[in-house]
């Protein structure tokens, strides 16, 4: 049981990341702060990796959650291959949520392949902060 | 400025600002000052204190968007020992940089659009025409915006998303299909490919049977706000600036209506900085082009009327103000003083504006149609040149047709029915608009020689000095929206439960496989050998920095080299480019 419990209260790692083309920095920034602020252990992929290397950085950092931002309007192709070469990876139990520009029309798509959260611009960082706690919590409960 | 080294100028006119301010002449004389001082004083102990004592009042911290604390009245005695006004068409220019603005001739309403196939993007450019727009913006993709093609593996998924994929010259020939080039201006969004783009424009031009010398428009070109911004590069900044320096010194012999160079706060503002460090950061890359031009051995005279700059407007209505008035005069003094620069053209900063997609939010969509006019209004207060105005449903996607044009009828709205225009620099005199135009001021200068110190903007940009500082801001400014302090209608306040759906735009599949498809074709038609020649010249031209790559280049593009084979050339000789951990 305590071994349990120490599992549920260790530091959420996270990683912020913006796969493919994508300049729009400000959301991911911002958002690497507030995720720090609130206690988490943040690494920030930088701009340009391909999903490719953003689940080989997933894997590598050992971290609970990816999180992933897009302005451009790729994330219907880029954030289901993230997660396929995650779980391809054996990184099936990580987190994976997204934000950015995301239609409402995408959204159940993206929920049904366990992409998660799809804030937009103007989302409290609270709310953010929140849903990112609870996922990870119900996946620590796993295991 | 680029280079860096401790120039005296900076710090000395950064200082001058403030101590030596009454040397440039002043606004109101004493007694004015000294009367409004008196009835200031007596005003502030009576009247405004036995109501303020019995009026609670809202309460928070009273201040600009930038951080500027602000008083509750202005009087002359604020702005007592500012430099005079001046004149509209008059150095330094604060007041606007024609004699007669508005009233000899509108902003131009220049809508920035593109989307999907080229095919889709002509039949919109179009429509803007027959809607009464008069000159053309167009908007490109990620992948042209990269410099990939369509059939790039990094390609896949992106194309035509967020503005018209442009894979060769082909495609730019679809765009402007049965749009005279030698008739409109075109703006093009183009950064880190504007030489290709712009070798582009030159050949559907000849296709047209239009001379190079005839063509007008901008390409933005300013790799500088890229690293400290908008982060679309493919090289590192040296190879870059190598890059604007070939585009200057080719557009000065053969292009001489060409903007080739549109120095851009935009992006920067929407990066999260504020009005202060956009104002600051974009007038100091100016003065960087400034100086890659004297290095290239072109006379200032020569390219600083062909040099135009871009600004953010967003909703600190009197900042804004304040913000384009202050770059005028800036622009005009720092030329003439540092640069010894006379040619009155020279001296004009002309500028685009686009109103913030920062700014619209997703929750509500419709009352972004509020927000986009009252921006439109204070970039037409602030004497903007052009102007873009955003639609209500960018928070979402790509606008709609009737969003497009909704945002249109707003400046038109502006311009046609207000009497706005008819009334050059109306806010001038404002004490309170006066003196945050100094205010502003004060800051840049303090920026300049901050920059300049710190090495110069390409070292500022290296190390990510430029970058942290905005993100810092941005950080700033969300925390305030979250604990409050600054309030969005419909996001922390009077926020609705349900969302209010709108119709977007959908972007398919479709363009990127008719895109691929295209690109098949041209390389299947095209002369192969000639191609692997023009390109193979293009590698050497890279290769010796005295070449000006632009001549091969528009050797290769009318070859039908495809934005991808010519951007790798690049590649080749210069690698890519990790930009400094920001965090």
């Amino acid at each position: 049981m305590p071994k349990k419990a120490t599992a549920l209260q260790r530091k959420i790692r996270i990683l912020v990341a913006k796969p493919g083309l994508d300049g729009h920095d400000r959301g991911a920034l911002v958002l690497a702060r507030a995720f720090r602020d609130a206690g988490m252990e943040v690494i920030y992929s930088g701009l340009l990796p391909s999903p490719e290397q953003v689940a080989q950085m997933a894997m590598d950092e050992d971290v609970d959650v990816v999180a992933l931002s897009l302005l451009n309007g790729a994330h219907m192709t880029t954030f289901p291959k993230v997660k396929k070469i995650l779980e391809k990876k054996g990184g099936g139990g990580i987190v994976v949520v997204g934000g950015g520009i995301i239609p409402e029309e995408d959204k159940p798509k993206l929920l049904r392949l366990g992409i998660t959260g799809l804030y937009g611009p103007g989302s409290s960082f609270e709310e953010i902060v929140e849903h990112v706690r609870r996922r990870v919590s119900k996946e620590r409960r796993k295991e | 400025m680029l280079r860096g080294g401790k120039d005296a100028y900076w710090g000395k006119k950064a200082r001058s600002m403030v101590e030596g301010r009454s040397k440039r002449g002043t606004l109101y004389d004493g007694r004015a000052a000294e009367r409004a001082r008196k009835g200031l004083e007596q005003w502030e102990e009576t009247v405004y204190r036995e109501w303020t004592e019995g009026h609670p009042g809202r309460g928070g911290d009273f201040q600009t968007a930038s951080g500027i604390p602000v008083k509750p009245l202005y009087t002359p005695d604020d702005v007592a020992d500012y430099p005079s006004q001046g004149f509209p068409g008059v150095y330094p220019f604060l007041r606007g940089i024609y004699p007669d603005m508005y009233r000899g001739r509108l902003w131009t309403m220049r809508m920035f659009s593109g989307f999907g196939t080229p095919e889709d993007t002509n039949k919109r450019l179009k429509m803007l025409l027959d809607h009464g727009e008069t000159g053309l913006s167009i908007a490109f993709d990620m992948p042209t915006l990269y410099g990939y093609d369509c059939d790039h593996e990094r390609a896949h998924g992106e194309v035509g998303r967020c503005g018209v994929n442009v894979s060769s010259l082909r495609d730019m020939e679809v765009v402007f299909r049965g749009i005279p080039l030698g008739k409109v201006s075109t703006s093009m969004t183009i950064n880190a490919p504007a030489t290709v783009l712009t070798c582009m424009y030159a050949g559907v031009a000849k296709k047209q049977g239009v001379p190079t010398s005839q063509l007008r428009g901008t390409v933005q070109a300013d790799m500088l706000k890229e690293y400290i911004a908008q982060k679309e590069w493919a090289y590192p900044p040296e190879a870059h600036l190598r890059l604007v320096r070939d585009l200057m010194v080719f557009s000065t012999r053969e292009m001489p209506l060409w903007n080739y160079i549109s120095i851009s706060g935009y992006h920067i503002r929407e990066a999260g900085s504020s009005a202060v460090q956009e104002l600051a950061f974009t007038l100091a890359d100016g003065f960087g082009y400034v100086e890659l031009g004297l290095e290239a051995g072109l006379k200032v005279e020569q390219f600083a009327p062909r040099l135009s700059f871009f600004f953010n407007s967003t909703m600190d209505f009197f900042e804004e103000i304040a913000k384009f008035r202050a770059a005028r005069r800036i622009w005009a003094t720092v030329l003439r003083e540092k640069y010894g620069v006379k040619d009155k053209r020279s001296l004009h900063m002309r500028f685009h504006t686009q109103t913030s997609g920062a700014s619209l939010t997703w929750q509500q969509p419709l009352n972004n149609v509020v927000r986009t006019a009252i921006e439109a209004l204070a970039a037409v207060l602030g004497g903007t040149q052009s102007l873009h105005t955003n639609s209500y449903d960018e928070a979402w996607a790509l606008p709609t047709e009737q969003a497009a044009e909704v945002a249109l009828r707003t400046q038109q709205v502006i311009a046609e029915e207000t009497g706005v225009p008819n009334v050059i620099d109306p806010l001038g005199g404002s004490y309170y608009v006066e003196w945050l135009t100094e205010q502003m001021e004060e800051e840049a200068y303090k920026y300049f020689d901050r920059i300049d110190a710190a090495g110069g903007l390409l070292k500022a940009v290296k190390t990510g000095y430029l970058q942290r500082e905005i993100a810092e801001n941005s950080y700033r400014l969300s925390k305030r929206v979250e604990e409050g302090k600054d309030s969005v209608v419909g996001v922390n306040k009077y926020a609705k439960a349900e969302k209010e759906p709108i119709d977007t735009l959908k972007i398919d599949f479709r363009a990127q496989r008719a895109q691929m498809k295209r690109m098949a074709t041209v390389k299947r038609e095209r002369d192969e050998a000639k191609v692997r020649g023009a390109l193979a010249k293009l590698e050497k031209a890279f290769e010796n920095d005295d070449a000006n790559a632009m001549y091969p280049m528009l050797e290769a593009v009318v070859r039908y080299a495809t934005l991808g084979e010519v951007m790798g050339v690049g590649r080749k000789v210069w690698g890519s480019y990790k930009e400094p951990m920001i965090l």
